[in-house]
């Protein structure tokens, strides 16, 4: 007969056993608990290669001392919760992190703070690991000398929620990484993208909030991506878009909340998209759709109080926009179904100059160009006849 | 020259131009503010007022009240007055007073539904602008004799600055747009105070689409405070030059 191994605590501490953790660790075994002291720790660089959950009480500050990668993890089933780390080392060659998992499944990283680290999370060729309520505030001032918040390479079954993620390069970062659920982080302040995701599908986003962030949120070459009520905020300035969707397929987004951004979307060489019950507000473009995009439908969505409600650049669209409410629609709607009688083309020929010569910006709401826009809703010669919402709402769609 | 100011201004006051001037402005900036469900849709329709509305009453009206007090120009020239002082208290009297019918009729509704930097900048341009034309305005009458005329010039004055201005420099942008232009707008934007005031506003309400790359030029330049600055000085030259002019010829004036 074999009995189940009990399972032990082993304390770390200036006044305990094992005042290292390292020493804590390597004295555990498999199942064991490691409880971590409240005290300033500065061991070079531990290494978790046993399945033991590693707890830290009121707080311990792991220094990396500017030099070493702080925890480093090699086998799965791991649980770190409850430490401070600081000052990890800086490396764009190896990467150095202030968590790192190897290859392991099931690793559990929760409620701790990480300041000042190059990157802070990552998680490497890993599965069903979970990120959960870390905070994690880097201090990159230039991009290429900076790292990702959580950076994912290579992995599935990810679950990451309710991290506070800023001044990192890349808020959170995927590279290859399936089927994930990133809920109710709050994303800021970050130097380049709140969250860059490539090669990435099957992933959902919902109720996060990305704000601030130097060039918002970029999603390229994923399919069935789920995005759902986001909030997009104040991503401000010539390059940076609430959400840059770049050879997308087969994604869906719904209820999600793009405020005050240059441009809330930029799709690119987009396919099969659903955007559903999203509302765009006070955006400089609420959307740019070049025309490489295909099949993207947008259906009861609110447009409110955007300066451009579409941007594209060509004449071709194979998109559909149905049931949407602009609030710059003026037609009336005669049998009261709600439904405007008479089709409503967002794009105005004003977005098309400005985005054929920028500087007419300095021109805009003047007298004169309210008069072209006017001519050319009566008869269109320069915006895409067919880019129009054939049935808008009169009132508010949600 | 304060007992002129004083007589002007209850002049106008009592005038019933001004008075429907300022119901007009109130129940116009009323009736967007509490139609609209969104207070920003309510600006922009206010933001038209104030760029054409309040320039063409105040340039008009000016002109026209200038030509109709000759009699009382020519009396109190006969007075043992400074001719300056003269011309400056019209000037004071009619800024003062369509300035109050700006602040009372469009200022208060602002204060009201939208106590903001937008509502305080278009409040302030609204005022600058009312006091600009009214020295284009005196400018136009005292090189023009004739009423019919001067009025005239007024209207053309007008219709330049609101539309053919802002025709000529679209123009402009097609034809150089190859070239760098944004530094320049910003320059030639100077020569025209209603696109000045425009810009000013334009920063605050459409702040999100200006922070693209050209706006962004616009920004740092007009969102700064040597910017603001500039803007300022050049909105006060505006009404100073014009002035300025007006008072020298007015002197020399065979009435």
């Amino acid at each position: 007969m074999v009995l189940p191994a009990v399972a032990s605590t082993l304390h770390v501490g200036a006044k305990r056993i094992h005042r290292t953790i390292q020493s804590g660790i390597n004295a555990a075994k498999d199942g064991d608990t490691v409880a971590v002291d409240p005290g300033h720790y500065r061991e070079r660089n531990l290494t978790v290669n046993k399945r033991i959950v590693l707890y830290g009480i009121g707080y311990p500050v792991l220094d990396g001392q500017n030099k070493y990668e702080i925890i480093s993890v090699f086998t799965g089933g791991v649980t770190i919760a409850g430490f401070k780390l600081t000052h990890s080392g800086r490396s764009s060659l190896e990467d150095l992190s202030g968590i790192k998992v190897y290859n392991s499944n099931g690793v559990t990283i929760k409620n701790n703070i990480l300041e000042d680290t190059f990157f802070g999370i990552y998680i490497q060729n890993g599965s069903k690991c979970i990120i959960i309520n870390n905070r994690l505030k880097g201090t990159a001032v230039e991009e290429q000398q900076s790292g990702n918040g959580i950076h994912c390479w290579k992995s599935d079954n990810l679950t990451i929620s309710g991290n506070t993620v800023s001044g990192h390069r890349d808020g959170i970062y995927f590279e290859f990484v399936q089927h994930a659920q990133i809920r109710k982080n709050v994303v800021s302040k970050n130097l380049r993208y709140g969250l860059h995701f490539m090669f990435s599908n099957d992933d959902t986003y919902a109720q996060n909030v990305f704000q601030n962030n130097g060039s918002g949120v970029s999603v390229m070459y994923s399919k069935r991506i789920k995005m759902i009520s986001n909030r997009f905020e104040e991503n401000w300035g010539d390059a940076a878009y609430g959400i840059l969707l770049k050879e997308i397929s087969d994604g869906t987004m719904e209820g999600n909340y793009f405020t005050k951004n240059t441009s809330a979307i930029y799709m690119e060489g987009a396919n099969r998209i659903t955007m559903k019950r999203n509302t765009f507000k006070d955006n400089g473009w609420a959307l740019k759709i070049q025309a490489s995009c295909m099949d993207v439908v947008l259906e009861r969505n609110n447009f409110i109080g955007n300066t451009f409600d579409v941007g594209t650049n060509g004449s071709l669209v194979l998109n559909t926009f149905k049931n949407n409410y602009w609030d710059k629609y003026e037609g009336y709607d005669l049998n009261k179904d709600m439904i405007g009688d008479i089709p409503f083309r967002p794009v105005s020929m004003y977005s098309m100059i400005v985005e054929k010569f920028p500087a007419a910006m300095i021109l805009f709401r003047t007298f004169i160009t309210t008069l072209l826009d006017k001519t050319e809703k009566i008869l269109p010669s320069l915006t895409p006849e067919n880019l129009k919402d054939n049935e808008p709402l009169m009132r508010k769609a949600f | 020259m304060s007992k002129i100011i004083k007589y002007v201004i209850a002049d106008i006051l009592r005038n019933r131009i001004v008075i429907i001037y300022t119901l007009f402005l109130l129940a116009s900036s009323l009736t967007v503010f509490s139609l609209e469900d969104n207070n920003s849709k309510g600006l922009l329709s206010l933001l038209n007022i104030i760029l054409i509305v309040v320039p063409l009453v105040s340039i008009i009206f000016s002109t026209i009240y200038v030509y109709n007090s000759a009699e009382f120009i020519e009396l109190l020239v006969s007075q043992p007055l400074k001719r300056k002082s003269i011309w400056l208290s019209i000037f004071t009297g009619l800024a003062a007073s369509l300035s109050l019918a700006f602040l009372i009729g469009a200022g208060l509704p602002i204060l009201i539904y939208q106590p903001s930097t937008i509502g305080i900048t278009m409040l302030l341009s609204g005022i600058i602008l009312s006091v600009i034309f009214v020295a284009i305005a005196l400018l136009a009458t005292v090189r023009t004799r004739d009423k019919a005329k001067g009025i005239g010039v007024a209207i053309m004055l007008w219709l330049y600055f609101s539309l053919l201005f802002d025709g000529f420099v679209l123009f402009l942008l097609f034809q150089f747009s190859d070239y760098p232009l944004e530094k320049a707008m910003i320059g030639i934007s100077a020569l025209n105070p209603i696109d000045l005031a425009r810009i000013l506003i334009l920063l605050q309400l459409d702040v999100s689409a200006m922070m693209g790359y050209t706006g962004a030029v616009f920004k740092d330049f007009f969102g700064t405070c040597p910017g603001l600055l500039f803007s300022c000085v050049i909105l006060l030259l505006w009404v100073g030059l014009p002035l300025w002019t007006s008072t020298r010829k007015f002197k020399s004036k065979d009435l």
